[in-house]
């Protein structure tokens, strides 16, 4: 992304109320997630794996207020240490270029949009490549990784038909590919790291996600 | 501050991995790498990708500003159009729900085993940003600046500092978390 950066200082009166913020949220969310615990409803899920028990690295799912804390903080990691938002589908752009490269030559990297993205393994490439193998240990302490053709819901209404399934995975992959570099940027890039910025261009893209979604969803089931 | 930590690259792409290995970690975890669950979110059934995102937002948000301040932390921020947000984004809802994962959920049930993720999906969005990379240069002028949007951020839009935007979209984040637990969704 064609990035600026912009720097406000606040006066102390306006942090002190900012830092405030911030503990009363921790303390509510630590509230509701010890109330979650306790009925264990949250996700639907059985919760046959107490914490005590097995420890929080064997829970297939945690608290979606804990999750979202995790990611909130891992933003900071990102800003601080790397200087980067968290993004992802530039990640995909690049993939694309480098087979480009593969199969047509260096002059690739001459193409317009190749030229702003340069086709290589960048932070973002590996990012998405830690994403990989982070959700197969998570999946796999928990006992959660399957291989799986045909999600339940998927065959709820379609019925165990693995091709079809496929061919509509393809396509809308397709679909995303081109929507995510048209809006220059995803439910990562937009949807989180934008968002959290106050960028004006990501509220809006992050609507129309879920409003194009929404829509197309309802229609398909 | 920090400069000499971000300028070395094998450290950095090291870092990338780090940070991408716990995200990947954490949205398996929240369950939101499963295809039922960003479904159930895309038919209002099941709230848990809405709770994941607003939570990390104000999260985020809070850390980073109060980040900047110190310049610990520095914003990235990039403008947009209608062209290339408003069109872009409702293409992206389409894929969204045809595939039903985005493009990092995607990554992670790929991981977690999902195999219409790993076969279908992946390389279906490779190529759709190769395919966006070829029209590319017929898009940039005539659809990409359609309705350039003039300010970057929603500070620099109402012409005032970030933590009055911010105190509000804690607030707003605050109150629909809360009545998503009042009402059980």
């Amino acid at each position: 992304m064609k990035q600026k950066s912009y720097l406000k200082r606040p006066n102390r009166g306006q942090c002190v109320v900012a830092v405030l913020c911030l503990m009363f949220i921790l303390q509510m969310v630590a509230g509701i997630s010890v109330a979650q615990a306790a009925t264990g409803d949250d996700t639907g899920q059985p919760t046959e794996t107490s914490v005590s028990e097995t420890g929080i690295w064997a829970m297939k799912r945690w608290s979606p207020y804990w999750v979202g804390i995790g990611i909130g903080i891992l933003s900071w990691i990102a800003f601080v240490l790397s200087d980067k938002p968290i993004g992802v589908s530039t990640a995909y752009a690049q993939t694309s270029g480098m087979i480009e490269k593969v199969l047509q030559g260096p002059q690739v990297e001459t193409k317009a949009y190749y030229r702003e993205y340069v086709p290589e393994i960048s932070w973002t490439w590996m990012l998405v490549v830690g994403l990989v193998a982070g959700a197969f240990v998570s999946a796999m302490t928990s006992g959660d990784f399957r291989l799986q053709w045909v999600p339940p819901l998927w065959e709820s209404k379609f019925g165990y038909s693995p091709v079809l399934r496929w061919a509509a995975a393809f396509s809308g992959g397709v679909v995303l590919g081109v929507g995510a570099r048209w809006a220059d940027g995803c439910t990562s890039g937009h949807g989180i790291s934008g968002t959290l910025q106050l960028i004006v261009s990501s509220w809006i893209a992050a609507i129309c996600f879920f409003v194009g979604g929404v829509v197309i969803a309802h229609i398909i089931y | 501050m920090l400069e000499k930590v971000h300028s070395k690259r094998p450290l950095q792409l090291l870092l990338g991995m780090a940070i991408g290995f716990c995200f990947g970690f954490l949205l398996q975890k929240g369950g939101v790498t499963r295809y039922d669950v960003i479904m159930g979110q895309l038919l209002l059934q099941d709230w848990t990708v809405v709770k994941v995102i607003l939570t990390a937002i104000l999260t985020g948000m809070i850390g980073i500003y109060l980040l900047s301040i110190p310049g610990l932390a520095r914003l990235h921020t990039w403008s947009g159009s209608f062209g290339s947000t408003v069109i872009g984004g409702l293409i992206f809802g389409i894929g969204f729900a045809i595939l039903g994962y985005c493009p990092g959920t995607l990554a992670g049930a790929a991981g977690q085993g999902s195999l219409n993720a790993l076969i279908g999906g992946v390389p279906g969005m490779v190529i759709g940003a190769g395919i966006y990379a070829a029209i590319y240069p017929k898009l940039v002028d005539r659809v990409l600046k359609l309705g350039e949007f003039d300010k970057e951020t929603i500070p620099q839009m109402l012409g005032v500092t970030p933590w009055p935007v911010i105190a509000l979209v804690t607030l707003v984040i605050l109150v629909i978390l809360g009545i998503l637990e009042l009402t059980g969704a």
